[in-house]
């Protein structure tokens, strides 16, 4: 049933939930996904050998990629609800940056990723930033 | 002694340190890091102004979400977005994910460009000071290195020697 008025925005554990939910989500389908076009190789160099056919298999018949993208389908919908019930402006910038974050040590821990000083200031700038976006 | 003598040499490689190599993007790598920043964004404020128009969908009622994919505003960022992933994944192959990210969330400041211009939503001083920390913070990782490098911990040479 449609209102008449719009719905109340939603509390801000609510908000937080639906954030956490993409972030946790894009997350472990971007380390995935990261992990299996490192073992792929450089899809430029692939593509200029075998062309795009070529470039194109190599990514379809990788089973990291597949489970990489199932987690990003998750991260979709969940934005999509997210976006039903939350502005563009706050929800963006806020799972993208937390993403960041999270990515950060996720790249760390399961990539083996050199997370370097400037990497982390970055993160702690983005931090801030996102306390700012969503206060 | 004739013919070939064969030596096998166990030479280790830098320990088992990590290196960062810091290789210059070529032009064609620098557009696809550009795709990937302008695509996401583009998609994902069609994405908004589609759903915003549709009524309150609720988890009890899941299939609606399903449904709305195939409205036009979300089919175009579905498009946009499949255009972001393509790059997303060409940078993903030559690039380190935690150089990616950051170098390609400039998007940020697009998304509340059209946030404000497109869809008229109100974006307070305090939001646009964080999205320029996000930028500074965007900056600062895209002047450094872009791969981590793991070499091998030992490599196995053989010298052919013609006596």
């Amino acid at each position: 049933m449609n209102l008449p008025y719009p719905a109340p925005p939603p509390g801000i554990w609510a908000s937080s939930a639906m954030i956490a939910a993409i972030v946790l989500a894009s997350t472990a389908g971007e380390v995935l996904t990261a992990a299996a076009m490192k073992s792929i190789g450089d899809l430029d160099e692939i593509r200029a050998h075998s062309g795009m056919k070529g470039a194109i298999r190599a990514v379809v018949t990788c089973p990291l990629f597949f489970a990489g993208v199932s987690f990003l389908a998750l991260a979709f919908f969940s934005l999509l609800f997210a976006l039903n019930h939350m502005n563009l402006s706050l929800v963006a910038p806020a799972s993208a940056s937390l993403t960041l974050v999270t990515n950060a040590i996720a790249g760390k821990l399961f990539l083996k990723e050199n997370v370097d000083r400037r990497r982390w200031t970055a993160a702690v700038l983005v931090c801030v930033g996102v306390y700012f976006l969503a206060h | 002694m004739g013919g070939k003598a064969r030596t096998s040499i166990q030479r280790p490689i830098a320990g088992t340190e990590i290196l960062m190599a810091h290789p210059k993007l070529s032009l064609w790598q620098y557009a696809v890091l550009g795709l990937v920043s302008i695509s996401a964004p583009l998609g994902d404020s069609c994405l908004s102004r589609g759903m915003t128009g549709l009524p309150d969908i609720t988890l009890a009622h899941p299939g609606t979400l399903v449904a709305a994919v195939f409205t036009p505003w979300i089919a175009v960022g579905i498009a946009l977005l499949i255009g972001f992933f393509a790059s997303y994944l060409t940078a993903l192959s030559w690039a380190d994910l935690t150089f990616v990210l950051p170098a390609t969330a400039s998007g940020n400041v697009i998304v509340a460009l059209f946030a404000h211009f497109w869809l008229h939503e109100t974006i307070s001083l305090q939001r646009w000071a964080g999205i320029v920390l996000i930028t500074v913070g965007v900056g600062f990782v895209a002047n450094g290195p872009s791969l981590t490098e793991h070499p091998a911990p030992a490599v196995k040479l053989e010298e052919e020697q013609v006596q």
